[in-house]
């Protein structure tokens, strides 16, 4: 082969390579993403069936229901609520009235959670349930007085 | 008093930083040799001067000093006194001082160790470090103060965050930060070496040890944390891709990148763009980490800070330092060169493939970890991006990569020939295979992701028997004994065979946990039993007990394994009355083939508790093998070529190339 032609193949060897890791990471991206949704999106119906989400809110005190390993609560942004399912340990932070952010599935309007996420300092909102919170109080600017940078909801 | 004094340091550190940043690099640009001679004392002064505002800051928690807000807000009576100590990097403003102490100590270590750099140099790398401690300094004066007084003075603190409450703490921060911060040092060779327009193989043999120095604290940094996050959360997970962890392996990956890069500068004068560019973006990412964990803009355990303005000012600095020396990269770069032709198969050419794949893999991690903040912070909706995402990249970037690893080492500088290459590999190939076959039919069940961990693993181990092999054959008819030429394998060269295997034992352990561990979560009255492959746990009940500054509920477990106890587990539930925390404390029986893992979930009625068991078969390999790379790291960074005197430049590095590598 003249050198010409050789040089000519390597560089399309390794546009193509580099164009394949490429296409590679961004599917792995696009089909990997987790969007979040607030409860009152949910119930406005914007949130996907069958397909992973996250979902973020307060627990709404008293609404927790341990049936052994099975946890039922209800996650709210003060406008809209919705019921969540969760089968394991919750963690530490985990408390009826403080954030909570879930990720998983809606299942017949329940949220089915493969993963709850409560942030390990108390001082600390979940970013997401700060925002279903600011979404909600947009929304509704009632709520505007009741609620705070870091809000407790009574 | 004592925090007066250590802020008060703290300003006559600017000052001294100021004079460091600015003589020496005029002297350099003037020729004044009396300017440039500042360069080494200030950086001793200001090392003594950051170090006593440190233990000022120390002091005040040892005292309990709560008319200090940082200590009030981080420190408590109750506290243990070790970990009052360790309370100082407990929060954003000590932890920010910490690291200015790490990078006055790289200053001052590069101030003691450069006699046989000449003058330019030294007072040039010595400036750029100048500033950055400048800037650091600045940062802490203006917006992170720790000597802050708070009044009225409360009567006791608020207490350390309980995660932090832990041996693994003690040591974590201080050597990522050593890591961090060290790659601040190959910055600054990089810059000096851009200024003064010269960069040649003896550049890369003084910038060697202290890049791999950096290299090796922030692998040990980056395994603690992990080790940290599997014993501590309770979670039994040991790594999360959590922007936090993403920001400390994004400098690891470049700078591991920097190594190899510099190997090939240093033996063949090549790559020298290339290596200064690596060397930029690896303290850049580092840079980038600080940002990320010190401004709040993330959702994370690590994100204490959440004052804007200190995002604003690290963000500042960032874009200054990064945009910088970019812009002085481009200017000079040119000038630099590009250095030694090679063919396209050649030792070279691999090295390149590995720089390739480990910044397309550090790519990826940016993407993953940047992208859903730049969505959030345009207001383009909330993202996250899971772990599956960072799994489905690495696995098909990682396997090449490993594959290089074996037929690097044993290529040729220049131009290295295919058949040659396979032929001297067969064996290694063929080991591989059996190998793996092996390890299935002894296990079974791995599925594909197994078997190409496992070959990962072996592959690596064969091929560095190999080199090894090849090296002590006798060669050209001189008859010496084994031992006599494994004495002439050159220390960094046996530095790189050990942190090649120490990858092939942390690829065991990954593979070994993906594929073999299980993970139950059961409610457990007392005497109750349940089964995890083949060890049977037992729950004992739980009783209240009282730690130093908590109260716990403490439950025993005990696991058995046909009929025999192997392990009695304590694993706690505690609660911090000062901070009203609640923590999960696992208990772990650690093992060479397995760890047996409890953590307690909630009490149901009756002393039952939902508790999680996990049986993790080779997890310790993990961090093993990142303690055996950094084994292999220090072996490479002692190399007796660094520590001998060099008389003759650049000429002698390229005649060894052939014999020497790492």
């Amino acid at each position: 082969m003249k050198p010409r032609y050789k040089r000519i193949a390597i560089a399309g060897g390794v546009v193509s390579a580099v164009a394949a890791i490429v296409a590679l990471v961004l599917n792995a991206f696009q089909s990997n993403l987790v969007f979040f949704y607030s409860p009152s999106q949910i119930a406005a119906h914007e949130a996907p069936e069958a397909r992973t989400f996250r979902v973020g809110g307060m627990v709404r005190e008293g609404t927790l229901k341990r049936d052994g390993l099975r946890a039922d609560f209800v996650v709210t942004d003060m406008a809209k609520e919705i019921s969540v399912r969760y089968e394991g340990i919750l963690p530490d932070l985990f408390k009826e009235g403080k954030g909570v952010v879930a990720q998983g599935q809606l299942k017949d309007g329940v949220f089915v959670a493969r993963e709850v996420l409560a942030k390990h300092d108390e001082n600390y909102m979940p970013p997401e349930a700060a925002e279903a919170l600011k979404r909600a109080q947009k929304g509704n600017p009632k709520l505007a007085e009741s609620m705070s940078a870091t809000p407790s909801p009574k | 008093m004592t925090p007066e004094l250590g802020h008060f340091a703290l300003w006559l550190a600017l000052g001294v930083s100021l004079v460091m940043a600015t003589m020496p690099m005029l002297g350099a640009a003037k020729n004044r040799l009396d300017w440039m001679a500042l360069a080494r004392p200030s950086a001793r002064v200001l090392f003594a001067l950051v170090a006593f505002s440190f233990l000022c800051l120390a002091a005040s928690f040892v005292g309990n000093d709560f008319s200090v807000l940082y200590v009030a807000s981080n420190s408590n009576r109750a506290l243990p006194l070790h970990y009052r100590v360790t309370a100082v990097w407990g929060g954003h403003e000590g932890s920010i001082l910490l690291w200015l102490l790490m990078l006055t100590f790289w200053s001052f270590a590069v101030a003691s160790f450069s006699k046989h750099l000449p003058e330019k140099v030294a007072a040039r790398i010595l400036a750029v470090m100048g500033w950055l401690a400048f800037g650091f300094l600045l940062f802490i004066l203006v917006t992170s103060n720790p000597f802050d007084r708070l009044f009225p003075v409360p009567a006791e603190g608020r207490d350390l965050n309980p995660l932090l409450q832990d041996p693994g703490m003690v040591i974590h921060p201080p050597m990522l930060y050593m890591g961090y911060v060290g790659l601040s040092v190959a910055f600054a060779f990089a810059v000096a070496a851009l200024i003064g327009g010269n960069l040649d193989a003896q550049w890369a043999r003084w910038t060697r040890p202290w890049t791999t120095a950096a290299w090796i604290f922030l692998t040990l940094g980056i395994a603690l944390g992990s080790g940290w996050a599997y014993y501590e959360l309770g979670w039994g997970g040991w790594w999360f891709w959590d922007p936090v962890e993403n920001a400390s392996f994004m400098p690891w990956l470049v700078a591991t990148a920097l190594i190899h890069s510099l190997a090939v500068t240093e033996k063949r004068n090549s790559f020298k763009n290339w290596t200064v560019l690596l060397a930029i973006l690896a303290f850049s990412l580092s840079l980038l980490g600080t940002f990320l964990v010190r401004s709040g803009v993330l959702s994370s355990v690590h994100a204490f800070a959440t004052d804007p303005r200190r995002g604003l000012f690290i963000l500042a600095f960032l874009v200054i330092v990064i945009g910088s020396s970019l812009a002085l990269y481009a200017w000079r770069a040119p000038s630099v060169g590009l250095g030694a032709r090679f063919a396209l198969i050649s030792r070279e050419t691999l090295l390149l493939s590995n720089n390739v794949l480990l910044l397309v893999a550090c790519g990826a991690v940016l993407l993953g970890t940047l992208y859903p903040l730049a969505l959030d912070a345009m207001n383009l909706g909330k993202i996250s991006v899971g772990p599956p995402y960072f799994e489905i990249v690495f696995v098909p970037l990682l396997t090449p990569l490993v594959f290089l690893m074996g037929v690097g080492p044993i290529a040729r500088w220049k131009e290295a020939a295919l058949p040659d290459l396979a032929s001297r590999l067969k064996w290694a190939a063929g080991a591989t295979v059996v190998a793996t076959l092996v390890a299935v039919w002894a296990k079974g069940g791995v599925g594909i992701v197994g078997v190409v961990g496992l070959m990962m693993a072996f592959w690596i181990v064969a091929s560095v028997a190999t080199d090894l092999v090849e090296r002590l054959k006798p060669a050209g008819g001189i008859r010496t004994g084994v031992l006599h030429r494994a004495r002439l394998i050159p220390r960094a060269l046996v530095g790189m065979m050990i942190a090649h295997v120490g990858i092939a034992v942390f690829i065991f352990g990954v593979t070994m946990v993906r594929t073999g561990e299980v993970e139950r979560d059961v409610k457990m009255g007392i005497g109750e039993t349940t089964e995890v492959n083949g060890t049977v746990f037992t729950f004992r009940g739980a009783r209240d007990i009282q730690g130093p500054n908590y109260r716990a509920a403490q439950a025993v477990v005990e696991a058995t394994v046909d009929g025999k106890l192997v392990a009695t587990l304590r694993p706690e539930k505690r609660f911090y009355p000062a901070t009203q925390t609640t923590l999960t404390e696992a208990a772990i029986d650690p093992g060479l083939t397995r760890d047996l893992y409890v953590s307690l979930g909630e009490p149901v009625a009756g002393g039952a508790w939902i508790v999680r068991v996990y049986v993790k078969p080779f997890v310790d390999w993990i961090w093993g093998g990142c303690l055996v790379m950094a084994l292999g790291g220090l072996l490479a960074a002692t190399d007796r070529r660094y520590r001998v005197k060099v008389r003759q430049p650049s000429n002698d590095a390229l005649a060894v190339g052939g014999a020497a590598a790492a």
